[in-house]
């Protein structure tokens, strides 16, 4: 067999508005990131991280794309979204405030957490934004030693 | 190796594919025309048992002949014991294992209301990870080493019931009849097979103080003619309602009496409900219960009855029991109180482990590109996920081909096709003829 190099790489489209499947791109990586010898934390981290830019895009945005790529030593994360963006992006930052539809409120979603529990997971997080999208991008370092 | 109660009877496997279907674990494979369970992966859940056409999964329990290397025996009979007869009647029932070789009995109902007085104190002290996930189901905190190791500190750090009653019912015992401690023989009269192996390979404790487990079946033989022939039942019934109640779902989490709780059984919905709580979505929520089981402890596969019906039994039977148990009456001095039992010793001395049994390699580079070669088995595979090569799913056995447990030949269609591309070769290759006897080389010279 050729010689592969060492990483992986999960790539899936996410649609607005299709909560029922919320969560399906983190449980694929969860399921993947198992089989991985990784402290259990590190694993919850990027499954947190990753969930929350899936719900956004399905929240918030007209559809997008997420890919993964997990490295011996990080995992590298890309949520990429076509609009309409985020208006203010420092509030957006903020515990608890959120601009989620009426009807995503009433699934029990926008509780103005997505962003900080992002920020809060991961090791690197920067984000893009303007009216034709958003782009987050996210890494979370394996080999940092951390206890929570 | 693991001890595992539920295991394979040869003889009666026919080596179908119906219980690597079943299994929440993907633990079975069939190899040589036998259902082989791998150790690590298997929870003891019992599914497989529930779903063998013929018989041939099996939860292995002890022989009534253990009885007699004890000279005194108590009997630990599982709530969900009452729920087998019809109109139970607990003295009724208690007073007939008596009179079938056991000197005692300590219902497990009056150790769940003793877990459940404790859980109710760990969870309002406050410090503890939420969701509190229970742990008295064993098949349950399996899981969650194997599975969820992120939750393990979620886990209540409280025995079973079952361990606490054996430890309970001994001390008492001691006291009572002077014997040593290993003269007094605790056997539990157990619905399941997960049990047998947490007293084999206990969970929090070092050893447990269970000496036997016996199947409710069993037992439920043996007394079901004699109870309702008792004339002047004992009045050996101390337990609660709360204490009852834990033999169906929803039971141990009402004894919780938090109001921010949930239930929930049957293995697969168990799993459900532990990623989401992974994901962090359940952190407002103050305790699972969560059952391998559907309907608790009385769906269990080693009862007798439906496990509906059984349910419905215990719940018309709790609510005519007293509501408090004997420990929430007692009074703080009361607690402490040298002669009452030692609450603390109830708490887990060991922490879990977590498991590797899902990892590929400890080698995190060597486990990405044994990913990318699964992915890329996959994709030659049909898909079908119809178990004929063993293994529950393409995706299994594409892992197994990896890690060198089993080959691509292994699946029918590509044999097959293989087989297909053979015989072609072949027929070409029939076909062809040497130039000396060929008739067609010799037009073109």
């Amino acid at each position: 067999m050729e010689r592969l190099a060492a990483s992986y790489r999960l790539d899936y489209d996410v649609r607005a508005r299709d909560y029922v499947s919320g969560g399906e791109v983190s449980s694929a990586l969860r399921a993947i990131l198992k089989q991985l010898s990784l402290p259990p934390d590190l694993v919850r981290r990027c499954c947190v991280a990753c969930y929350e830019a899936e719900m956004n895009i399905i929240i918030h945005s007209f559809g997008g794309h997420m890919s993964i790529e997990i490295f011996p030593d990080r995992l590298e994360m890309i949520a990429q979204d076509s609009g309409p963006g985020i208006e203010d992006l420092q509030k957006a930052m903020q515990e608890g405030y959120s601009t989620a539809s009426e009807e995503a409120r009433e699934m029990g979603f926008g509780a103005g957490m997505g962003l900080p529990n992002i920020k809060a997971n991961t090791d690197y997080f920067d984000i893009q934004t303007g009216k034709e999208g958003t782009t987050l991008t996210m890494k979370v370092l394996f080999l940092k030693k951390e206890g929570e | 190796m693991y001890y595992h109660s539920v295991t394979l009877d040869e003889e009666k496997c026919r080596g179908c594919t119906n219980c690597i279907k079943r299994c929440p674990a993907e633990a079975i494979r069939v190899r040589g025309g036998k259902a082989r369970i791998i150790d690590e992966l298997c929870i003891d859940c019992g599914e497989c048992i529930r779903a063998c056409p013929n018989h041939a999964k099996i939860a292995i329990t002890d022989s009534w002949d253990l009885m007699d290397r004890f000279q005194y025996r108590i009997a630990l009979p599982a709530p969900s014991l009452y729920g087998q007869f019809k109109n139970p009647d607990i003295n009724r029932i208690l007073t007939a294992l008596l009179q079938i070789g056991f000197d005692d009995v300590f219902e497990v109902a009056l150790g769940a209301d003793i877990i459940s007085h404790l859980t109710r104190e760990e969870i309002n002290r406050g410090d503890l990870k939420k969701p509190v996930i229970s742990s008295s189901c064993p098949a349950v905190v399996r899981l969650v080493e194997i599975r969820f190791p992120s939750l393990l500190g979620n886990v209540l750090d409280l025995c079973t019931p079952m361990e606490a009653s054996a430890m309970l019912a001994k001390d008492a015992a001691q006291k009572k009849t002077g014997l040593k401690r290993e003269d007094i023989g605790v056997f539990f009269i157990s619905p399941c097979g997960a049990k047998v192996t947490s007293v084999r390979r206990p969970i929090g404790v070092e050893n447990s103080e269970v000496d036997g487990v016996f199947s409710l079946t069993s037992v439920y033989e043996k007394i079901a003619s004699k109870v309702n022939h008792i004339e002047h039942p004992l009045p050996l019934s101390k337990a609660s309602m709360v204490g009852v109640a834990w033999a169906r779902s929803g039971g141990e989490a009402a004894g919780t009496m938090l109001e921010n709780s949930i239930y929930v059984d049957g293995i697969q919905n168990v799993i459900k409900v532990l990623e989401e709580i992974e994901l962090g979505k359940m952190e407002d929520l103050d305790f699972l219960e969560a059952m391998a089981c559907v309907g608790g402890c009385v769906g269990g596969p080693l009862t007798v009855e439906n496990n509906f019906v059984a349910q419905q039994r215990i719940k018309r039977l709790s609510e005519r029991m007293q509501r408090e148990s004997f420990v929430d009456k007692m009074t703080e001095q009361e607690l402490v109180d040298e002669d009452k039992p030692d609450l603390e010793r109830l708490r887990w001395s060991r922490s879990l482990e977590r498991s590797n049994a899902m990892e590929l390699s400890d080698d995190i580079g060597k486990a990405l590109s044994m990913m990318q070669q699964i992915d890329e088995v996959l994709k030659t595979l049909p898909g079908l996920d119809c178990g004929s090569c063993g293994a529950p799913t393409c995706k299994t056995l594409a892992e197994d081909i990896v890690k060198g447990l089993a080959t691509e030949y292994d699946c029918v269609f590509i044999l097959k096709n293989k087989i297909n591309d053979l015989a072609q070769e072949l027929n070409n290759l029939a076909g062809k003829t040497p130039p000396v006897m060929g008739q067609e080389r010799r037009k073109e010279l």
